[in-house]
């Protein structure tokens, strides 16, 4: 039931309508960073504020919502989320992809491929991709508007010169449109090939920083590279554990003090849906020659 | 008339407002794509989908240009009390809203900065019809091709040549929507007539 010491979904209808506004342009301009007054929420920064706030936009009474942190619909962050707006907008929750017409993430995106009825809104801690590049906002803000993107290709060749391939695993910097340079939130770059042409919206906040973009369906988003070093979305050269999945994002789990440790998917939903299908990963086959 | 500018607003905002949003965003987001959007109750000559726009996104902080028939007593009277908005010419406005010929010249918006390209007006047009034929709509948000019936084709062309600068325009017909942004390229479709010559 929602709680009706607050208005649905958190936040008051100004506010709302503030954040709703600056959607609006942010899927007009795919990859642009729309300021926007962001406020106070009810959880400290690098908890999802920005997130939580476009989520707030977004859902209506019939939506079903379903949050995940790095995959996982079971850890604080995601587990508080959702609990947070059954309690304040009184919307359904549910942990199966396919099942959930709003998904929030945090540093991943869904396994499943997503469809034309979904949105999935990111929580973004640094929007800018090149602030660890020119940490002055008001020259970052000018190379966009000038599309003056050559100390990201720079960064890029150092990364070659240094380890001999592009080593930036996560937040890996995309171009959308052939326009705008866009960091697409610290998912791991195995996840970048997702975000072009998805059927779904893609919302990105970012709640400190006080920016919301977007990406519309089926916009170009290409991840940066050289022609003699291609983009290539990695991932452990495992399988799955659990569910023996080998097109999966895997999570590195340390399981013993013996050293001992374990590669499962990152997403839960995708693993735990797989095993009640029957699958099984060599982490079953171990224990099993072991009793 | 008092009575007529105090009703004809969301009976549950919160809710509504929610609402109407997703039909606004899901057209902003798939140019072209025909919405239904309900809620609002405006007076006359707005449309149901716009005064229904107008309630979920306008509020002080949103300076309106009424173009045309669109300024009228009663429409101010129903602004004023439900959004508060103030009204202005079309060179300050965040909104306008009107037929496409009263809101000519389009020279006359913001289009944003090259730093700040949001700053940009967005256009409620009033169309008699609103069908998915015509023009032909290419861009983000589109899976290969869209079609719309939009008033004209050059000055979307002319818009589109100044991203990521430019104006963004919604559509309105009775209680339906449709959603153009800066992003997308319109082009001329001859009918079915006229099919490319190339084509097979």
């Amino acid at each position: 039931m929602t709680d009706q010491a607050y208005n649905f979904a958190y936040l008051d209808e100004q506010t709302k309508r503030m954040i709703r506004r600056a959607i609006l342009k942010g899927l007009a301009i795919p990859g642009y960073q729309v300021p926007f007054a962001s406020r106070e929420m009810p959880m400290p920064y690098g908890w999802g504020t920005g997130g939580v706030q476009v989520s707030a936009a977004i859902l209506t009474p019939d939506d079903t919502f379903k949050v995940i942190d790095q995959g996982a619909d079971d850890t604080t962050n995601a587990v508080s989320i959702r609990s947070f707006f059954e309690r304040t907008a009184g919307v359904a929750t549910t942990t199966a992809t396919s099942a959930a017409s709003v998904i929030q993430t945090r540093h991943r995106i869904p396994e499943e491929p997503l469809t034309e009825d979904q949105i999935l809104v990111y929580q973004v801690p640094i929007p800018e991709p090149l602030r660890f590049l020119e940490p002055r906002e008001s020259e970052t803000r000018k190379m966009h508007s000038l599309e003056e993107y050559g100390l990201m290709h720079v960064k890029l060749y150092e990364d070659i010169s240094r380890h001999g391939h592009i080593a930036t695993s996560y937040a890996y910097p995309v171009k959308v449109e052939e326009r705008y340079v866009m960091d697409p939130s610290p998912i791991p770059k195995f996840d970048n090939p997702k975000l072009g042409d998805m059927a779904a919206i893609q919302l990105f906040g970012a709640g400190r920083e006080q920016r919301i973009y977007a990406l519309p369906p089926y916009t170009q988003v290409v991840s940066l590279d050289f022609e003699d070093h291609p983009f290539e979305a990695t991932k452990a050269d495992q399988v799955c554990g659990l569910c023996g999945a080998t097109d999966s994002y895997l999570d590195e789990v340390i399981v013993d003090d013996a050293g001992g440790r374990l590669f499962c998917c990152s997403d839960t939903d995708y693993c735990t849906a797989r095993r009640a299908q029957g699958h099984q990963g060599p982490a079953f086959l171990d224990s099993e020659a072991v009793a | 008339m008092l009575a007529d500018a105090l009703a004809g607003g969301f009976d549950t905002p919160a809710t509504q407002s929610a609402h109407a949003f997703r039909s606004v965003m899901e057209a902003m987001a798939r140019p072209g794509a025909i919405q239904g959007i309900q809620g609002g109750a405006p007076p006359a000559p707005l449309s149901v989908a716009a005064g229904t726009v107008l309630l979920t996104l306008c509020d002080t902080d949103t300076p309106i240009y009424l173009a045309g028939k669109a300024d009228h007593s009663d429409v101010r009277a129903w602004l004023a009390f439900h959004t508060g908005a103030p009204l202005t010419g079309p060179s300050h406005a965040m909104f306008a809203i009107g037929d496409w010929d009263a809101l000519m010249p389009l020279s006359s918006y913001p289009i944003g900065t090259s730093e700040y390209p949001d700053r940009s007006t967005t256009l409620i047009v009033e169309c008699a019809e609103l069908e998915a034929n015509g023009t032909t709509l290419r861009g983000p948000g589109i899976n290969s091709k869209a079609m719309l019936s939009l008033p004209e084709t050059r000055a979307f062309q002319d818009n589109r040549a100044l991203f990521p600068l430019g104006l963004d325009f919604i559509f309105t017909c009775g209680d339906r929507l449709a959603a153009l942004p800066r992003s997308t390229v319109v082009s001329r479709s001859h009918g079915e007539a006229a099919p490319a010559q190339g084509a097979f």
